[in-house]
């Protein structure tokens, strides 16, 4: 007994020592520099202030901020809207080959998101395969400039986190009882009312799930703008990395950076709420 | 919906998917540096990157890290995992949280914080800070993969163990880890290509004397398009997935029996 509680005792404490160590006592260091001031040689001075907060109202942050929540948005929108229809039709697929189609899912999820950035330049550049394929077909005139622009960042950004938001989508869909479907049908409910009243509140916890996994990191992943955007396409991720390593500006680096923890706190609350209403209709239906 | 409408619609999304890497790896061996055309076959640029020292010093660095990083956050997020499961404590419920907030928590953020850490505590950024960096973000990782199977464990057999007289480190030596090696070795392979890949956080945390692949091809990716980056690219791309699809061959037979 006595070698298990040291065994208990070592394990918790070694685990708890390594996360306080490198996991909250660094989250708690960047919110103590978000109050600290800027110092342009010492990088910052231990003195309390408010100015980086202050600083954040400043239209040129808060047009940077706009911008990257509406392509973040955008972002999630487009990924949801592409892996609902794909998800439901793998996870409800009768095949054999159910484990290889999700494994090739999964293996962009394993590789590399900045090769597969690259990898998109060569389609999108002025002289690249979409401009060449449309322009023999004739549907353009004139090359598109698609490179370089938010367009591009947009689609790097779904092309690299789709995955993403497949597969919490798929997982919450597979466990999705079939009853509940044909029970709303027996019931006189339409495709549409099934849809919107039965499955969509069942798989909002998969949604949520998914939105959290796309919109953050389309939010902080600096380098996809960085390849694919101009210089106006620059995200919060953009802006931190600058603060921090070109502006040396760490103190306000670190605001921004609370303003996507904060982001982060409000989609984690979001997606509480959206798996409390998930096994809250199972237990109603369960009653009856 | 019709059968074919949700096949075409499965077959579009795996085009998206796929598409940019094979056309990569396609003109990986393409003989023309700039065009879009195929100009015929061509190793050329594989042998560049044969010769390029630099990048082979990257590489190396970047397993020795990988490998190290994982290895240690697969056993720190095993035993998170195994307290998680077998034990009540103080703090269960923040560690729970914990684990699942670094999982969703931008990796620049932890990149930042780290950072400051780092600088706080005086510490030189290179293979060490990148390595403890590493290990921190690959745990939580390989704790929630662990813990899952866990979670899918009869109880009773941690019960048995004991009445037969196992103790604790008994029992994680000889049920835990044998039982779970599926999971466990699954969570290492997450954690290795995690730390192959990662860009955000070691951007942050690592010096000028320790460069590692993901910086490097990122370097080489700002300066602009360069054939030899399609070839490095498709073999990553390439070793990535050869990984991945031998592990997906051994596991799923032992995850079942």
């Amino acid at each position: 007994m006595k070698s298990d509680r040291l065994f208990k005792g070592t394990t918790i404490s070694m685990v708890w020592c390594w996360l306080f160590l490198f996991a909250l006592l660094p989250s708690v260091l960047v919110l103590i520099m978000s109050f600290l001031q800027n110092d342009p040689t010492d990088l910052f001075r231990w003195k309390f202030s408010l100015q980086n907060y202050q600083a954040l109202a400043n239209p040129i942050y808060f047009k940077v901020f706009w911008h990257s929540f509406y392509i973040a948005g955008l972002c999630s929108v487009i990924c949801l809207v592409l892996s609902y229809p794909f998800a439901y039709v793998l996870a409800r697929l009768d095949s054999k080959y159910k484990s290889l189609l999700l494994f090739l899912v999964i293996i962009p999820f394993w590789t590399s998101s900045l090769i597969r950035t690259y990898a998109i330049i060569s389609i999108l550049k002025v002289k690249g395969l979409l401009n060449t394929v449309l322009l023999s077909l004739g549907i353009i005139q004139h090359p598109l400039t698609i490179l370089y622009s938010s367009t591009a960042v947009i689609i790097g950004l779904v092309y690299s986190l789709l995955p993403f938001m497949i597969l919490p989508l798929y997982v919450n869909i597979e466990k999705l009882e079939t009853q509940y479907i044909d029970a709303a049908r027996d019931l006189g409910a339409n495709t549409l009312t099934t849809f919107l009243r039965v499955i969509l509140p069942l798989t909002l916890p998969g949604i949520m799930g998914g939105i959290i996994l796309v919109f953050l990191p389309a939010m902080s992943m600096f380098y996809i703008p960085d390849i694919l955007g101009g210089a106006k396409s620059l995200l919060v991720g953009n802006l931190i990395q600058n603060e921090f390593l070109a502006a040396h500006n760490w103190p306000l680096g670190s605001a921004v950076s609370m303003v996507l923890t904060l982001a982060m706190g409000l989609l984690l609350l979001l997606y509480r709420r959206a798996n409390k209403i998930g096994p809250y209709y199972d237990e109603s239906i369960g009653e009856i | 919906m019709n059968r074919l409408a949700k096949f075409s619609y499965l077959a579009a999304i795996y085009c998206f998917l796929y598409f940019p890497i094979i056309l990569l790896i396609i003109y990986s061996f393409n003989h023309s540096i700039y065009s879009l055309l195929w100009h015929g076959f061509t190793l050329d640029w594989y042998k560049q990157l044969g010769d390029d020292s630099d990048l082979i010093v990257v590489t190396l660095h970047s397993l020795e890290v990988g490998v190290l990083a994982a290895s240690l956050a697969t056993l720190i997020g095993t035993i998170a995992a195994t307290c998680l499961y077998r034990y009540r404590f103080f703090g269960k419920h923040l560690l729970h949280g914990l684990l699942f907030v670094l999982i969703v928590s931008p990796d620049i953020v932890m990149g930042i914080s780290l950072l400051i850490l780092f600088f706080l505590l005086n510490m030189r950024l290179g293979f060490w800070s990148l390595l403890l960096s590493h290990i921190t973000f690959c745990i939580p990782f390989v704790a929630v993969t662990v813990y899952s199977r866990l979670t899918g464990l009869d109880k009773n057999i941690f019960e048995a163990a004991r009445d037969l007289g196992a103790s604790d480190l008994i029992s994680f030596r000889r049920i835990i880890i044998p039982m779970l090696w599926p999971a466990i070795l699954a969570g290492w392979l997450l954690s290795f290509t995690l730390s192959l890949d990662d860009v955000i956080i070691s951007f942050f945390v690592t010096g000028p004397d320790f460069q590692i692949l993901p910086l490097y091809i990122y370097s080489l990716v700002r300066i602009g398009l360069k054939p030899e980056l399609n070839a490095l690219c498709s073999v990553m791309f390439v070793i990535t997935l050869l990984i991945v699809v031998i592990f997906q061959l051994i596991l799923p037979k032992k995850v079942n029996q």
